[in-house]
């Protein structure tokens, strides 16, 4: 085909998606390294001093990040587990399967900030419905979103509540596109469900798992909205991500310089480890 | 064995069933309270528990000088900034991935999977880390509380969906039919919309719910970027969510913002059923 058409398919989208970009992504770079604060709020020229601060004296960013990752690690696992689960149950025939389909899929559709705020009075200590239940069981009242420990995998519940559609929709869409033929050749062979699973539908599924998984760790490093509404990072930082440390310094506390070092330093390490995470799930999912 | 196995099976899918309707029966009980209720015991089941009440439902419609909430604009504007961000990324994100589908780049060291993941990639920066930039952007150029400004930044969160699913898609249609008909006399650019396009349907309506659905429920950037002149429901929504919370007309605006987008589960379920999906869906 020829040459010059090719441009005229790729380059409006192209060039409005860098045309808009690249405006942010120049001025965060040089924000970070000015001292844009609330006493000075003008572009300076401070050098490295904002990124020499956050590699020596800013354990909270750290934190967040740990607490990010180990939040997004968990949900991503929680997620893909229970949506294979979900995914494998309404694959084949089951008594309203069209039903199921369309309730395991709705929670997805529904916008995160507005259910949490719903979670929140779900959740709520004294006058919500899970302690009044659990209390009617003799449980004592658990306190979700203000104990540090505790509030961590309320935020959890919620995130797999949100997204597991979204894992579950992918594995589903991928085992319904999955030849027919390696698993009449493993009935053939009289393979059990167990080992038919692991040898046959496990193996081809590999692929789209790795795509969803990425996908999903993606969308989770960005948790936000949940925290905002639920917990606003506390008790304390119990809860704190980066994306909301990163809020509380550039627009609660207007250290504007600062909060663009944290923004640059965070998407380097997210778009290295999510390459890194990307490969070793490749690595060891496909056999070669 | 299989019997442990069928009512395991059937146990989970009951629990994971009633783990996802909780929260909006809750919701929809909620809605129907009023002060008392909600404040002196947990009360569950209308008439039996408690008196229903339709003000949480009412105060919605009502303007905010009578002491409603109003939410009929900010929903009119959630529509509008989410159908005009999804259409244009669709738009530009369609023609691109055809692009990437169909033709070899080469710049440098760029090759068409570098392009792909660089429209990709967008997606993982978090509405944080753009959203200062943008708010400097935005209001140098004055579109700072508009709907035009939102629209401009929803595409930027939009378009690499729509890459993302329609390279996949295009990639799964064959190339003999660009190739047939640019034999047959059509120029590039009507082979792809005579011939491509309409071969691609599926596809599009997936990249469009999904590019709805990413536009609906996106807080943030309606957080920082507007104030008073434009409400997005979303914002509109958490506002409620102050020190002393209305919770009966929070959860019935709630309900209102995720009706719409709930209709879109069952027509995913039908693509799915018809199969039509796992094409488009990889």
């Amino acid at each position: 085909m020829n040459f010059k058409h090719k441009f005229v398919f790729l380059f409006p989208g192209l060039f409005v998606l860098i045309g808009i970009l690249i405006f942010p992504i120049i001025f965060t770079i040089r924000l970070s390294l000015s001292g844009w604060n609330s006493y000075t709020p003008e572009m300076n020229f401070i050098g490295i001093t904002n990124y020499i601060r956050l590699f020596t004296d800013d354990p909270r960013f750290w934190e967040s990040f740990f607490r990010l990752s180990f939040l997004s690690v968990t949900t991503v696992i929680l997620q893909y587990v229970i949506g294979f689960a979900l995914a494998m149950m309404v694959w084949r025939e089951i008594k309203f399967k069209r039903f199921f389909r369309v309730i395991f899929l709705i929670p997805m559709m529904t916008t995160p900030v507005i259910m949490t705020v719903i979670w929140r009075t779900f959740f709520h200590e004294s006058l919500g419905p899970v302690n009044d239940l659990l209390g009617g069981l003799g449980v004592k009242p658990i306190l979700w979103l203000s104990d540090p420990v505790i509030a961590k995998f309320t935020v959890i519940i919620v995130e797999v509540w949100q997204w597991t559609p979204f894992m579950f929709l992918l594995l589903l869409a991928g085992l319904l596109s999955l030849p027919r033929e390696p698993f009449l050749a493993a009935a053939i062979d009289g393979a059990s469900p167990f080992r038919k699973f692991v040898y046959v539908t496990f193996p081809l599924m590999a692929p789209i798992s790795i795509g969803a998984i990425i996908i999903r760790l993606i969308e989770a490093s960005k948790i936000m909205d949940t925290v905002f509404v639920l917990t606003s990072g506390g008790p304390g930082t119990a809860t704190e991500t980066s994306s909301f440390y990163i809020y509380i310094k550039g627009l609660r506390e207007f250290q504007m310089g600062y909060a663009a070092t944290l923004s640059f330093t965070y998407l380097v390490i997210m778009i290295i480890s999510l390459t890194i995470i990307a490969k070793v799930l490749t690595k060891l999912m496909i056999k070669e | 064995m299989s019997k442990l196995y069928t009512f395991l099976k059937y146990f989970f899918i009951t629990f994971w069933t009633v783990f996802v309707v909780a929260p909006f029966l809750w919701a929809v009980s909620t809605s129907f309270k009023d002060f008392q209720s909600v404040n002196s015991k947990v009360t569950y089941i209308p008439w039996l528990d408690f008196e229903p009440t339709l003000e949480g439902w009412r105060v919605l419609i009502k303007s905010p000088a009578k002491g409603g909430v109003d939410i009929v604009e900010p929903y009119f504007n959630s529509i509008f900034v989410t159908c005009t961000a999804s259409l244009i990324s669709i738009v530009l994100g369609t023609l691109a991935a055809y692009a990437l589908s169909r033709f070899t780049f080469k710049a440098g060291f760029v090759r068409n999977n570098d392009i792909t993941f660089f429209f990709i990639s967008q997606r993982i920066m978090p509405p944080i880390v753009l959203s200062i930039p943008f708010f400097i952007f935005l209001s140098t150029i004055g579109l700072l509380d508009s709907l035009l400004g939102l629209v401009v930044v929803y595409i930027v969160l939009l378009m690499p969906i729509a890459v993302w699913i329609m390279v996949d898609f295009f990639n799964r249609v064959p190339k003999e039919l660009d190739e047939t008909a640019l034999i047959d006399g059509c120029n590039p650019y009507q082979a792809f919309y005579k011939v491509v396009l309409p071969n691609s349907i599926p596809g599009l309506i997936v990249a469009g719910m999904f590019c709805i659905i990413f536009g609906w429920i996106d807080f943030f950037f309606a957080f920082i970027l507007t104030f008073t002149e434009v409400q997005l429901l979303p914002v509109k929504v958490v506002a409620l969510n102050s020190s002393i919370t209305p919770w009966w007309s929070l959860s019935a605006s709630a309900l209102v913002s995720v009706a719409p987008l709930i209709i879109v589960a069952f027509i995913v379920e039908r693509y799915l059923s018809k199969g039509n999906l796992s094409g488009a869906l990889k």
